[in-house]
């Protein structure tokens, strides 16, 4: 049978195998922010785009009036791909922009490492139907502040206060272009993830 | 006015007539695979090439097939064919069952914020 569960017993090595394992991180944030741009500096590849065509179920709660011509919707989303080693592979996932597309965000968010919330200062109410929508999945998230030019530099503890963060999330300035910047920003998400983890669970902290 | 005009074969085909095949053809009006459960980051390799035994498969899937050569994701490949996921999911389901592909589901949620797997990713986020 060619369908592995990597739970499986019979799965965990036992034939010296390699065990291709994906994980991932998401990157959210209101429309036109860089999440695009963030993912294709840090990948291995341009970023990719692939659609979900929406369902029968989507379409009921999707609001179509005034569009009733459109009898299909699509939701693009944009991702890449960071080859960590031989068998462990980070992907991005740029979360769709429409903030109606719940149920792709449910897709997405399940089994994923954490989030990043791209934030730009001048839109920052942007930020809250992610910020919501981490905070009620018990998704760890980090919020980084792509510093466009033009836009007046907040200090980060006034983002903090904007978005009703809470205080042990981290909040961070970032270049969504420049590849060191989304590094710094992916690891500051993986390490903040790994901290709530070691919270939740204080029987193997330490 | 001598306005400049594509090419005929370019014009009729654009970005808002949707693809020439449709989604629901390529499955055959199929919306959801025989088997399998295909993750975005689920991992997909081919396992043997295509033999004259295996009637029935499509462009599509002999497009997969070629694909997988080298491990990818299901979001991966529907990005490649630049087809949609659901109908991805179709073609791997029916590859699945004729056992050509084998599909690596991701690690369940335990396994997966085990402090190794983020030490692994930061790491290698790090050696970039």
């Amino acid at each position: 049978m060619g369908y592995a569960h990597s739970d499986g017993a019979d799965q965990t090595g036992t034939t010296g195998e390699l065990m291709p394992t994906a994980v991932k991180i998401l990157i959210a944030g209101g429309f036109g922010v860089g999440k695009t741009t963030l993912v294709g500096a840090v990948s291995e590849t341009r970023p990719l785009r692939t659609e979900e065509l929406l369902t029968e179920e989507g379409v009921s709660v999707d609001d179509l009036s005034g569009v009733e011509a459109k009898t299909t919707t699509t939701v693009a989303m944009d991702f890449g791909r960071i080859s960590i080693n031989e068998e462990l592979v980070l992907y991005l996932f740029g979360t769709p922009g429409q903030d109606r597309f719940w149920f792709v965000w449910d897709e997405l968010a399940l089994g994923a490492l954490g989030a990043v919330i791209l934030a730009d200062t001048r839109r920052l109410a942007d930020c809250f139907p992610s910020v919501d929508y981490f905070e009620k999945h018990g998704t760890p998230f980090v919020v980084a502040v792509n510093c466009f030019e033009g836009a007046r530099q907040h200090r980060l503890d006034e983002v903090t206060q904007a978005l009703n963060l809470d205080p042990g999330v981290p909040v961070m300035l970032c270049d969504a272009r420049s590849r060191e910047s989304g590094k710094a920003v992916l690891i500051a998400v993986l390490e903040h993830a790994m901290r709530s983890h070691r919270a939740m669970s204080p029987a193997t902290a330490g | 006015m001598a306005e400049y005009e594509e090419p005929p074969e370019v014009h009729w085909v654009d970005e808002q007539a949707g693809p020439v095949v449709r989604p629901y053809a390529v499955t055959r009006g199929r919306a959801r695979p025989v088997t399998g459960k295909f993750d975005l980051t689920s991992q997909v390799c081919t396992v043997r090439t295509v033999s004259s035994q295996d009637i029935g498969l499509g462009p599509e899937h002999l497009a997969i097939v070629t694909l997988c050569g080298r491990r990818l994701s299901v979001a991966e490949v529907a990005a490649h064919l630049d087809l949609p996921l659901g109908t991805v999911r179709v073609l791997l389901g029916d590859l699945l069952e004729r056992q050509l592909v084998r599909v690596f589901e991701p690690r369940p949620a335990p396994v997966l914020t085990d402090d190794s797997v983020f030490e692994q990713v930061i790491n290698g986020l790090r050696a970039l």
